[in-house]
């Protein structure tokens, strides 16, 4: 049951002089929703990057299914089955809903039809389904970060990896995006979640992973996290302590 | 009406306006039109669909056009070899140069196929075998099809010729969009990064794109060669072919099927009645207003025209709404 | 020999780079490529000729209103152009300065005439400087000492004055500066003049030894892409350095390999550059 699906060992990168990353190691196990958390500026979309062979890691290892992927060209990396989202949502704008879950989906097949197909599987799973003639610039920012999510789903990954997939949404958006990720995790997709609202990412996952000044912090169940004096301390503030009672 | 009724009527119209219209001068502009047209739909492929700033397509269009003169000129063979070999040769060139030029991002990549355009000219400029800054004079066959050479007045043919090839530039322009390779290109546009996080090998298929433009755009340049009959490296390299392919496209609209037809519809006939009708005096007086109609519409009409007729038509669907809601 | 073609080809290399000054303010402050930058050198050329062959005036001694001459241009060029065209996809604002540079040339032509003319009185035409087996044309060292004067006039000015803050400013971060209080319309209209006094300033100069015809600015617009490609876009001290390199590389491509290849030379040597530093010497 405890099978780890990515291995990330070590992982070091430098800007100059700066350490955005300092040996950060943690696992992520076959089936689980990890949420990897810490302030701004803490090394988070780094990592990401350095994981998904988007920058070159200046050391340590990254492995998934066993397999070594460091600085493996993030195309290549797709294709083993572990894929990400951006912060920033790059929806193309005069294609449609379909069509842009379409460009995901042409990972296996060559054909329009088949890719069709898995696009519509995808928009049922992601509620887009209604919406999938409307182009990609008429969706409102919640629908088009799902759509994001949907159309790295075209690409039927074993693992995704989602940077900041609710900052901007509602409440509402909010709820139905950790509804998302649920179900996701019930298509037997492993997650790996970059996320700020604490209320969002501490109830769906099984483990957090906490990064400071570009070092692990702590790694555990939310509840512990949450109740931790030293992240509380280093980073979270008495204001979300309080507020994590709830949990 | 979908778009590719609109386009088979298009070109139905442009098929037989040469018929009704039956001025020489009007058919060269014609010819001119199509032909630009269709170097619009290949540079489209590479920078309107693929989202890279070419600024050095005249390096392609120059290679067929050379590639096809020499092959009648020095060897005596049929000009449509030469026509596929030349596109075999810029693909090829575009391919060894595009390499390391797609490392490069944004204008750093248009300032560098602008720099292998200039020196490929350079080359040609002195490149004694193919007779360097004096040109190469095509000599005359016996006229046909097959030739490519008719009577200088039979300007009919030569438009069939044209138009031809562009039908075949479209074909391949609509099989590249509307495929697996039109969405990849797409993605690369919007987003580099993106692209390769859905597996999308990037520099792959940005290749793929310029190979495909480079061979088309070096067919085109093979008809011209023989077409005008006579080139040297000034005319069929400089930096304003580069230049008007990307200026027609960018005017019609950029990444869309339509943009080089209604472009050159506009530019080509624009800049050659303007020459007409100004350039007698040989002082420039059709270029200033060219530049100046060139600044105008970009200025007015910054999305092309294609995004203004799309307007209008939004507009109007908009309004066919809300009219059965009025009553 | 080889030291007259150095020292030649950094000569030129000056006065490239204070062309490539102008044009690496306007692109990397509005992200605007400016097809007409050529062309402002050829217009200044020609207002340094008029000014001598009407009033009498040296070129050195007219260069200030050369050089407000072409601030006014590169003025107007932004309000009249850039400005409508400076939200619009990136290729558009390329049409409109390819149109204008169109515009300018052919102007010239239908005013001017395609004939080539010179300037052959000036203080400073005809006389040479020897040093050993060096030998010095006097235009043409007036011209690069000018130019590197001005290039450290305007590099200071964008570092270390309140205005060139601004400009700084707007271009890393239009927004922000806006929110500063930054007036990004004035800053804007202010470095498209700045650049066409550049280019004015460096026209003026090259007036003295260079013919003037129409097509003048042609190849040194086409040049100053690469230096400023190869500078990195908005870097000043990189124009300078990328100036450097491309005025030797064509005195040196065009001794030992034949003038016909000088610029086949230049473009390669920045093809090879870019392999390395892919956002160009400075860029990052």
């Amino acid at each position: 049951m405890k099978e780890p699906l990515l291995e990330v060992k070590g992982i070091t990168k430098k800007f100059g002089n700066l350490l955005a990353n300092n040996d950060v190691s943690f696992n992520v196990n076959k089936g689980e929703i990890v949420g990897l958390i810490g302030p701004n500026g803490a090394g988070k979309t780094t990592l990401f990057n350095c994981i998904t062979g988007m920058y070159k890691t200046d050391g340590g290892q990254v492995f998934f299914r066993g397999r070594d992927i460091t600085n493996m060209a993030p195309d290549r990396i797709c294709k083993q089955g572990l894929t990400r989202t951006f912060q920033i949502v790059k929806t193309i704008k005069e294609l449609t809903v379909r069509e842009n879950v379409m460009t995901g989906a042409f990972l296996h097949t060559n054909r329009l039809k088949e890719a069709e197909e898995v696009a519509d599987e995808i928009l049922e799973l992601t509620n887009l389904r209604e919406k999938a003639e409307q182009p990609g610039n008429s969706l409102t920012i919640a629908d088009r970060k799902r759509l994001e999510i949907a159309r790295v789903l075209a690409t039927r990954p074993e693992m995704l990896m989602l940077d900041e997939a609710m900052a901007g949404l509602n409440q509402t958006e909010i709820r139905e995006a950790m509804e998302l990720c649920l179900k996701i995790k019930r298509e037997g997709i492993t997650l790996l979640i970059v996320e700020h609202i604490m209320e969002a990412i501490m109830p769906i996952s099984d483990r957090i992973v906490v990064l400071n000044a570009g070092e692990k912090l702590i790694e555990d169940k939310p509840d512990i996290v949450a109740n931790n004096d030293e992240v509380i301390k280093a980073y979270l503030g008495e204001g979300y302590h309080a507020k994590s009672k709830k949990y | 009406m979908n778009k590719k009724k609109i386009l088979f009527i298009l070109l139905i119209v442009i098929a037989l306006l040469p018929l009704a219209i039956k001025s020489n001068n009007f058919r060269h502009i014609m010819i001119l039109f199509v032909l630009f047209a269709g170097l619009g739909e290949a540079w489209n492929i590479i920078t309107g669909y693929a989202g890279q700033t070419s600024f050095g397509h005249a390096a392609f269009f120059g290679i067929g056009a050379y590639t096809s003169a020499v092959f009648v000129w020095k060897f005596g063979i049929l000009p449509w070899y030469g026509l596929l070999a030349g596109g075999i040769i810029a693909l090829v060139v575009a391919s060894i140069v595009s390499y390391p030029a797609f490392k490069l991002s944004g204008h750093y990549f248009a300032i560098a196929t602008l720099a292998i355009g200039e020196i490929i000219l350079q080359v040609f400029v002195s490149w004694d075998y193919v007779a360097g800054a004096t040109g190469i004079m095509i000599p005359m066959k016996e006229r046909g099809l097959l030739n490519m050479q008719f009577h200088p007045r039979n300007k009919l043919a030569y438009f069939y010729i044209i138009f031809a090839l562009f039908v075949f530039v479209l074909i391949i322009t609509y099989l590249v969009e509307s495929s697996k390779m039109g969405f990849y290109l797409k993605t690369i546009r919007e987003s580099h990064e993106a692209a390769r996080a859905l597996g999308i090998n990037t520099t792959r298929y940005k290749l793929y794109a310029m190979g495909i433009s480079a061979f088309l755009t070096a067919i085109l340049g093979g008809f011209y060669a023989q077409y005008v009959m006579y080139i040297d490296p000034f005319m069929v390299f400089p930096l304003s072919i580069s230049m008007q392919i990307v200026l027609l496209t960018v005017l019609g609209g950029l990444g869309n099927i339509f943009g080089p037809i209604i472009g050159a519809a506009i530019l080509i006939p624009l800049s050659q009645y303007t020459r007409i009708i100004f350039g007698g005096t040989g002082m420039g007086l059709d270029l200033i207003i060219f530049g100046l109609l060139v600044v105008v519409i970009a200025c007015y009409q910054p999305h092309g025209l294609v995004g203004l007729i799309q307007n209008i038509r939004q507009k109007g669907v908009e309004e066919d709404e809300r009219t059965p809601a009025r009553g | 020999m080889v030291a007259q073609v150095i020292t030649s080809g950094l000569l030129m290399g000056f006065i490239y780079a204070l062309v490539a000054v102008g044009l690496t303010l306007t692109w990397g402050v509005l992200d605007i490529i400016n097809f007409a930058h050529g062309e402002y050198l050829m217009l200044s050329m020609y207002t340094a000729f008029w000014l001598y062959s009407l009033l009498h005036l040296d070129p050195l001694i007219s260069l200030p209103i050369a050089a407000f001459t072409l601030y006014i241009i590169g003025y107007l060029t932004y309000k009249l152009v850039v400005k409508k065209v400076i939200n619009a996809p990136a290729l558009v604002a390329l049409l409109a300065t390819f149109g204008l540079s169109l515009f300018f040339r052919n102007t010239a032509q239908f005013l001017f005439s395609p004939n080539s003319r010179f300037i052959n009185e000036s203080i400073v035409v005809d006389k040479k400087i020897e040093l050993g087996t060096i030998i010095i044309g006097m235009p043409k060292l007036v011209a690069s000492i000018g130019s590197i004067i001005m290039v450290f006039v305007i590099y200071y000015f964008i570092e270390k004055t309140r205005t060139g803050k601004a400009i700084k400013a707007t271009a890393q971060d239009k927004a922000t500066a806006q929110l500063m209080g930054i007036n990004t319309e004035k800053i804007y209209a202010l470095t498209f003049g700045i650049s066409g006094a550049a280019a004015g300033i460096a026209g003026a100069f090259m007036s003295t030894f260079y013919s003037i015809y129409p097509e003048s600015g042609l190849m040194y617009g086409l040049l100053a892409f690469v230096i400023v490609a190869l500078g990195g876009f908005g870097n000043i001290m990189g124009a300078l350095y990328g100036g450097l390199i491309i005025g030797l590389t064509e005195a040196l491509g065009g001794y030992f390999l034949g003038t016909q290849f000088k610029y086949a030379i230049v473009f390669l040597i920045y093809l090879i550059v870019i392999q390395f530093k892919p956002k160009g010497l400075f860029g990052w």
